[in-house]
């Protein structure tokens, strides 16, 4: 009989909002709360501390951050880190708003063209990382082979062996990756435009060009902040392409922050001052995170 | 104008095209190309004249592959499973139920989604190592959800938010608790934005490299990225066709989904953009 009313009580409150919704909410709520939530704040905690893997450490204050300022490889780290994500940015938000209006169009076999172009983006980027890795081989690069060929040079390019270079490199791989994902973003933003808009602007009288500049790009603004905040927090915070392909090198030349976290975190067991490079991220994606909510908002 | 068509549309679609499946192609080629070609200096690098398997039965019979493989699998479809479940349940709460904190609930989704893997993987060690969760691969399946449960999440309030309430009502009214709304009128209909966010977490969970990369260690509990960079990759010997056999056979089961559920890629990747 207790039990009959308290199972009645308890399947009444169930079906109450204000019941229900936290307890639907709790389970998502727990796993970010443990492995998210709490490791952010953790991680920043560790910045400050000389822990080690195995060692739980000590309070240091700004030490890690001292050391790093007059650490000639944090330096480059840092250069190398605006340098990758401005110069991709750049490319891929212009190249994948070409790739969308191009592919925007109807033409024999769009719609194949349309999903192959997303596969980069698709796939695995290691995967895909290991690939541009060998095609930027030294020794065996078809690229050295074509222009050997074409009798453009002697010796073959070592790609990877010289900084520049092998920025370069990987520049053009980050882009070839991010390409996809601003054209897909784009294609959907220009098929959401009412084709009366396009229409008029035709009827009376602008080109092709002006169209573009004074009706769909204005219309597309929104969403170009939100690709290219998304794309911009990507790139920033990027390992996976550089880690495989240069490794950080050669000497130390290509490393991005987080490849510089990972190296002196985990293979070089120093936590703490992994922590703190990885901090170096944090004010741009508070910026960002910030410019995305409010683009947000105003979409909303 | 049907020059200019050339010009203006098919020449810049075939070189996007070309610059973007080029690796691809050189993937398969380099998989299949035996040993003296893949060195040889003076044979075209574009095309292979004796073609073999050998690299793909080397990696099958001779290394750890098939193991990192079904651990890949397993890992994703765990994660999936686990984040479509919480994200789904959050997402209708959100989307359909007014409680205190909801409307902070839905921002604070947004902004984990962007929290990046890389901020987070050095206090994550440490917490796995001391909660003794290191170098295991259940261990992925909850780390897995950090990023998982906020894209997926975000992804079904979006296609929630665009289902009729008088359904809801009518079914209110009929007598139906809210736990009968969302397993009975809801979730059939919300089948289309389920598969999306299941082919993404799918998709995202088999694409990850940093967590597993930091958090396994031993050979037999390594996934498919990490295998081929760590145990394939020893000093400077680098054995090409085998690494490009396993990047091959690695992106076929994301590439195999993908080509089955296009449009749902599509439309998922839209609505989360836009919502």
């Amino acid at each position: 009989m207790r039990a009959g009313s308290l199972f009645r009580g308890f399947s009444e409150r169930l079906d109450r909002s204000r019941w229900l919704g936290p307890l639907l909410t709790s389970p998502a709520l727990l796993l970010l709360a443990i492995f998210l939530a709490y490791p952010l704040f953790l991680g920043v905690w560790l910045g400050f501390t000389n822990a080690k893997i195995g060692w739980p450490g000590r309070w240091i204050g700004l030490e890690n951050y001292r050391l790093l300022f007059s650490d000639p490889v944090f330096r480059i780290t840092a250069f190398n880190t605006v340098l990758y994500t401005g110069v991709t940015v750049v490319f891929k938000l212009t190249l994948g708003l070409t790739l969308a209006l191009l592919l925007n169009q109807r033409f024999p076999g769009y719609r194949l063209a349309r999903s192959l172009m997303l596969l980069p983006w698709i796939v695995p980027t290691v995967l895909s990382a290991i690939a541009w890795w060998w095609i930027l081989d030294p020794q065996f690069s078809f690229i050295n082979w074509s222009l050997e060929r074409l009798g453009l040079i002697d010796q073959g390019i070592n790609f990877l062996g010289d900084e520049w270079l092998a920025r370069a490199s990987l520049i053009v791989a980050n882009i070839w990756r991010g390409i996809p994902f601003f054209a897909i973003g784009f294609l959907a933003g220009l098929q959401a435009i009412p084709k009366e808009l396009l229409e008029a602007a035709r009827v009376d009288g602008a080109s092709p060009w002006q169209t573009f500049w004074h009706v769909t790009w204005p219309l597309l603004l929104p969403l170009t902040t939100i690709l290219t905040t998304f794309s911009t927090i990507w790139t920033f915070t990027d390992f996976q392409l550089v880690w495989v392909i240069t490794r950080g090198g050669p000497a130390n030349a290509t490393h991005l922050f987080v490849t510089l976290a990972y190296q002196r975190a985990i293979p070089g067991g120093a936590l703490g001052e992994g922590a703190a490079i990885a901090a170096f991220t944090l004010p741009l994606l508070l910026l960002l995170s910030w410019a995305a909510l409010r683009a947000l908002r105003r979409q909303l | 104008m049907r020059r200019s068509r050339w010009f203006t549309l098919y020449i810049p679609v075939i070189l996007f095209l070309v610059f973007l499946l080029f690796p691809f192609y050189w993937m398969v080629l380099t998989s299949i190309k035996p040993n003296n070609e893949l060195v040889s200096t003076t044979a075209n690098p574009f095309w292979v004249r004796h073609p073999t398997f050998s690299h793909i039965l080397y990696l099958l019979r001779e290394t750890s592959y098939p193991r990192w493989f079904w651990n890949t699998m397993a890992v994703a479809a765990g994660a999936t499973v686990v984040s479509v479940v919480a994200s789904y349940l959050a997402a209708f709460a959100i989307a359909r139920l007014r409680f205190r904190g909801s409307e902070g609930l839905s921002l604070g989704i947004y902004l984990a989604y962007l929290v990046p893997p890389a901020i987070l993987f050095i206090p994550l060690a440490d917490i796995l190592l001391k909660l003794r969760m290191f170098d295991r691969l259940w261990s992925l399946v909850l780390v897995y959800t950090t990023f998982l449960i906020p894209f997926c999440t975000w992804l079904l309030i979006g296609y929630l938010k665009n289902i009729p309430v008088e359904l809801e009502e009518a079914a209110r009214i009929d007598g139906a608790s809210r736990l009968q709304v969302m397993t009975q009128i809801i979730l059939p209909l919300s089948v289309p934005g389920i598969i999306s966010a299941t082919i993404f977490a799918f998709t995202l969970s088999w694409n990850e490299y940093l967590y597993a990369l930091v958090f396994m260690s031993s050979p037999e509990n390594k996934t498919v990225p990490v295998g081929l960079t760590t145990e394939l990759i020893r000093g400077d010997l680098y054995q090409w066709g085998p690494l490009m056999a396993g990047a091959l056979l690695g992106t076929l089961p994301v590439v195999a989904i993908y080509f089955f559920f296009v449009e749902y890629y599509v439309s998922g990747l839209a609505g989360a953009l836009k919502e």
